[in-house]
């Protein structure tokens, strides 16, 4: 199952929209990676809200998704986890630490907004 | 209820088979989502240890209580140290080694046989409150 | 072989007689039924007993109960008796009647009955005691089916109550446009603590909430998997999107969090819920100013 990727201005979306396997996760991660460097992304948001379960494989993945963009300079949100999920999720022990998780595809694009400009402002600062 | 485990794609078809007996046992949707979690790690470690394997998925009662039973069986190499394989961040795959201790989490019964160079199998219950 | 036929024979004919016994018995309380009836209505009244209920009630429902106790005792099937036991329950239990008079009106038709037996059969001892024989473990099984029939029935509405007491013991309150509170009062158990995560985390989505305080000022102590399943909500709820802010932990409670190496630093906590609304405020951007301030600073 291919993840479709969107690119709106400076942000990749990627819609998850059925189940995924172990493999579609990893294809996911390489795709996205890729991506980000090739179009120059300043953000990536992952929306998740069709998964019915994230185990322990999808959360690492999905965490290394965030960590291997973040050293290309960029950064990724996770949309969309739904209540009963998240809370599967910390039973099992997965908390996603350091990963950036928002209500729905617009908070997560509100989140990449507010780091951008405190990104900027950082930026005419150092100048 | 049975399915085979022996690809990647099988763990998604038990976690969705054990969804919907969950949802016609009347389980609220966090318990279904809690049991499709567990079935997802054990049918994971079937594939990645074991290489084959079966998930037996069924109703149970005890006491007047109704309940879903996980069984994850294969006749893989087994598990060396079943200790140390019950212990938070134990991994030999490189996984973030929550697997079991997570699923016994998860569930309210767990039990685990492992016959060195024999097979595993994992026996998970949840029951409905 | 022959042995055992002589088992068997005998076997059947004490079962004959004990049928053609309870057959004597059901004719003899038909026939008396009236007296009997009045009779057991007056001790009813007399031991105090059913005193929400008036005397016609008590009659109509000693009537009732009459006809299906012999009814039972004739066919020596329960369930109409069981069904009707029920049915009472749930008509009585309202206006306060507790066990004890359930259970004391049934022992009291009993003795009412085996006193008439007494009185009919007394001339003839074995008779009697033949008689009794076939009754008393009628009697007893009849007595132990209304006496459970009910108990159950003031079971079945206690389990109702606490439901409906849960679902009213954590409210989801919005305060401002993605602002949750959730006031907790009183002890939490296991199956509350559940309660609460799932109106937590479904609060979050369905009033699309980024911060919610969590007052437990009300919450006189939690145990250790009651204090790790809070931590756990709290995580949930950050998966969602939305932060927690913990207010009014009380000392112990604290403590409890400490000894189970519940990371404070994660922990988002404020003293005092006033506090923890301004702090939720804060990061949702919102600033309070009094009315005078802002005209001065705009003029």
């Amino acid at each position: 199952m291919q993840v479709p990727i969107l690119k709106q201005g400076a942000y990749l979306i990627a819609t998850v929209q059925s189940a995924l396997t172990d493999e579609d996760l990893k294809q996911l991660r390489d795709t996205l990676v890729l991506q980000v460097s090739k179009v120059r992304a300043r953000g990536v948001i992952v929306d998740v809200t069709a998964l019915d379960v994230i185990d322990s494989f999808a959360t690492r993945t999905l965490r290394d998704v965030a960590y291997m963009i973040r050293l290309r300079g960029a950064e990724t949100v996770i949309v969309g986890i739904q209540p009963e999920v998240a809370f599967s999720m910390v039973k099992l022990g997965l908390t996603l630490e350091g990963v950036a998780t928002s209500l729905d595809l617009e908070e997560g694009l509100a989140y990449l907004d507010r780091k951008a400009k405190a990104h900027e402002r950082e930026v005419r600062a150092h100048r | 209820m049975r399915v085979p485990i022996d690809c990647d794609s099988d763990v998604v078809a038990a976690r969705q088979k054990g969804r919907e007996l969950a949802s016609q046992c009347g389980f609220p949707s966090t318990d279904m989502a809690v049991v499709a979690t567990a079935i997802s790690e054990l049918a994971r470690n079937i594939v990645r240890y074991a290489v084959r394997g079966e998930i037996i998925l069924r109703l149970v009662q005890n006491n007047g209580k109704r309940g879903i039973e996980v069984v994850a069986a294969d006749d893989g190499p087994g598990i060396p140290d079943v200790g140390l394989a019950m212990q938070d961040g134990y991994s030999t795959s490189g996984g973030l080694g929550l697997g079991l201790p997570g699923t016994r989490r998860l569930m309210d019964d767990f039990e685990i046989t492992s016959d060195f160079g024999k097979g595993t199998k994992v026996t998970v219950r949840r029951w409905r409150r | 072989m022959s042995g055992s036929q002589d088992v068997a024979t005998v076997t059947q004919a004490r079962l004959e007689t004990t049928a053609s016994r309870l057959r004597e018995l059901v004719a003899h309380l038909r026939h008396q039924r009236a007296q009997l009836r009045e009779e057991w209505a007056r001790l009813i009244t007399e031991a105090k007993l059913l005193t929400a209920m008036t005397k016609e009630e008590i009659f109509a429902e000693a009537t009732s109960v009459y006809d299906n106790y012999v009814e039972a005792l004739e066919t020596g099937t329960y369930e109409a008796l069981q069904a009707y036991a029920r049915n009472l329950s749930e008509r009585i239990i309202p206006r306060g009647v507790e066990t004890h008079e359930v259970v004391g009106i049934v022992l009291l038709l009993r003795d009412v009955l085996a006193r008439s037996l007494f009185a009919t059969y007394h001339e003839d001892f074995n008779k009697l005691n033949r008689i009794l024989d076939a009754y008393e473990p009628a009697a007893n099984r009849i007595a132990a089916t209304v006496a459970v029939g009910f108990v159950q029935e003031r079971e079945r509405i206690i389990r109702e109550q606490q439901e409906a007491i849960r679902e009213l013991s954590t409210p989801v309150l919005q305060v401002r446009e993605r602002l949750l509170i959730l006031p907790i009062i009183g002890v939490i158990d296991p199956q509350r603590a559940r309660q609460l995560t799932e109106q937590l985390l479904r609060g979050i989505r369905t009033n699309r909430a980024k911060v919610v305080v969590l007052d437990i000022t009300g919450v006189p102590y939690i145990d250790s998997p009651v204090a790790n399943h809070l931590v756990q909500t709290v995580e949930a709820a950050r998966l969602l999107g939305a932060t927690v802010i913990v207010t009014g932990l009380s000392p112990e409670i604290a403590q409890t969090l400490v000894n189970i190496g519940v990371d404070l630093g994660k922990m988002n906590t404020v003293g005092d819920l006033q506090g923890g609304i301004e702090e939720a405020e804060r990061l949702l951007g919102y600033k309070v100013v009094l009315m005078q301030e802002s005209v001065a600073q705009s003029a």
